[in-house]
């Protein structure tokens, strides 16, 4: 485990609590997650894993209060979580999360200015800073669209920190994207991570992306998704290259002792 | 030897990219004409022209005033008729009603929208009332409005007014609709809510879509104006453009009807081409909302 998880204070930042997660499709009411329990601690790299179909992205979005849970509570900081909020900033795995009649500059500014956080130069400058940050200073006047893929994902990243939220939400933020591509941003977010040690939530069905970025990680089963593990992730500057692919290996078999026969459910 | 051995025995290659000064042509200015091709109202303008031509050419041939004037006689009415006032206010009585029933119409429709998109409710009167009263042809209204509002601006106005706010209505509508989930997701974690939350978030997303509307009902309101006016000259003495059209026919100063119908083109192409064209280009094109 990190170093700086350890010395934080010993009260968790967000506390999800025996929550059961239903939603209704046309014709059925599924169970996304059955009494899912979790604390996430102030600078934690927290993970949700999962195979689909194990409600970690219904999960992310309760948290984000998108969601009510039809059992059990989320707390962030102690108050109830009850609708979506700015301490909560989130970040989606779609391209299109960006407003497309912004710069890139405008739509980090946006959210700090629309939430009276700070407007003006102040605002600005926050925006450049973190603009800055995700490497993007020279495009800070472009618009979405003339923007790739891998770009439009660090603006928002960019957007998310520097509303300096309580918890960074992310939802497979890095799916969308090539192999290559995917591999560089996982080592900016870390990079970004030693800078100001922030708090994330990070939904991921990769096993590797989960070692690779997070410090702890909550595996969770499929239909509906219930806690199967929560594990510390192999420190960063582990030196023995094998701990990490044990813990693959580890998780793996987790995962997927009990889905030799596993159906895919589609709920559209 | 195994399959995948054999497979593996081949040797890898490695090879040095050529400099690029050994290609033929890496970058290479286009031609004058290329350049010129690639400019939108050139292209136009040169459609214009071959269309002037054609219509000189056909008029000179069918050689016959009372049905088809020339192009030049039609220009010399136009012209005597801007500089003589006459066509100028008839064109600012068209336009000043035109630009109350638009404006009326989409503020209308902004009200309707806002209804449609506050409830479920909502949405079901916004589109029954949009199925009901779109495919209704706004000059179909013009006996009723004859009667509720008598000869007069009034009738005229209403008349505009239904044929501009179900257009923008339906289309701002599905724009509103069309709005990615994400982005609505963006806009709620904001923490925006209500009117701000419309402002800010569903009305540029939805741009595309009310540009279109607005387009629309533009050319809606035109084609009911001059039709309406064309029926309201019988009976009413000062008029706008269709008026204009309707006094010339009867007295067969044809090259004054056309120059009229002109005035209509013309005006709808300057709109067209400078009011929303350059609406367009400033916002979903410069996002990158519209190719």
């Amino acid at each position: 485990m990190d170093m700086n998880t350890q010395q934080t204070d010993l009260r968790p930042l967000l506390d999800v609590r025996d929550v059961t997660l239903q939603y209704k499709t046309k014709a059925h009411l599924v169970t996304a997650t059955y009494r899912v329990n979790f604390q996430v601690f102030k600078s934690d790299r927290y993970v949700l894993l999962g195979p689909s179909g194990c409600g970690k992205s219904t999960l992310l979005k309760a948290v984000g209060g998108y969601m009510t849970p039809t059992e059990g509570e989320i707390r962030l900081k102690d108050k109830l979580i009850t609708r979506p909020g700015p301490d909560r900033m989130m970040v989606f795995q779609e391209f299109d999360q960006l407003l497309p009649w912004k710069t890139v500059k405008e739509n980090v500014m946006f959210p700090l200015c629309a939430t009276g956080k700070q407007c003006g130069k102040a605002a600005e400058d926050k925006a450049m800073q973190y603009i800055d940050k995700v490497n993007l200073a020279k495009f800070a006047n472009h618009y979405p669209h003339m923007l790739s893929g891998g770009m439009k994902q660090r603006v928002a990243i960019a957007r998310g920190m520097a509303m300096e939220p309580d918890v960074l939400l992310m939802d497979e933020p890095f799916a969308a994207l090539d192999a290559l591509t995917r591999r560089k941003m996982q080592d900016e977010l870390l990079q970004l991570w030693d800078d100001t040690h922030f708090t994330v939530l990070f939904v991921t069905h990769s096993i590797a992306e989960a070692i690779k970025c997070g410090s702890r990680i909550l595996l969770l089963s499929p239909h509906p998704g219930q806690v199967k593990a929560e594990l510390a992730s192999t420190p960063r500057d582990c030196a023995d290259p094998r701990a990490a692919k044990d813990l693959e290996h580890e998780i793996h078999k987790m995962l997927f002792a009990d889905t030799i026969e596993e159906k895919e459910m589609h709920h559209v | 030897m195994s399959k995948d051995a054999i497979l593996q025995s081949r040797p890898a290659i490695h090879r040095e990219p050529l400099d690029s000064a050994n290609f033929g042509v890496v970058e290479k200015p286009l031609s004058t004409f290329e350049k010129l091709y690639n400019i939108g109202w050139l292209r136009k303008t040169l459609i214009l022209v071959v269309l002037m031509v054609a219509w000189e050419g056909g008029a000179r041939l069918l050689h016959n005033e009372l049905l088809f004037p020339t192009f030049v006689a039609t220009i010399d009415a136009l012209f005597t008729g801007l500089t003589s006032g006459d066509l100028l206010v008839k064109i600012w009585a068209s336009l000043k009603v035109l630009l109350m029933g638009y404006g009326l119409g989409i503020a209308l429709a902004a009200t309707l929208t806002a209804i449609g998109i506050a409830s479920r409710i909502g949405t079901d009167f916004l589109e029954t009332l949009t199925s009901m009263f779109n495919p209704l042809p706004a000059i179909a209204l013009l006996p009723i409005a004859l009667i509720w509002f008598g000869l007069g601006n009034g009738s005229l106005v209403f008349v505009l007014v239904h044929s501009v706010v179900w257009a923008v209505a339906l289309n701002t509508h599905s724009g509103f609709l069309g709005v990615s989930n994400t982005l609505r997701m963006v806009g709620r974690n904001y923490g925006l809510g209500g009117a701000q939350y419309v402002l800010k978030i569903l009305i540029p997303a939805a741009f595309p879509s009310i540009l279109t509307g607005l387009k629309i009902g533009w050319a809606f309101a035109w084609r009911t104006l001059i039709a309406s006016e064309l029926v309201f000259g019988v009976s009413s003495g000062s008029g706008g453009l269709g008026w204009f059209i309707y006094e010339n026919k009867n007295q067969l100063e044809i090259p004054n009807v056309f120059a009229g119908l002109l005035t209509v083109i013309l005006i709808g192409l300057i709109v067209e081409n400078l009011v929303f064209n350059t609406a367009e280009t400033h916002t979903v094109r410069k996002w990158g909302m519209q190719a």
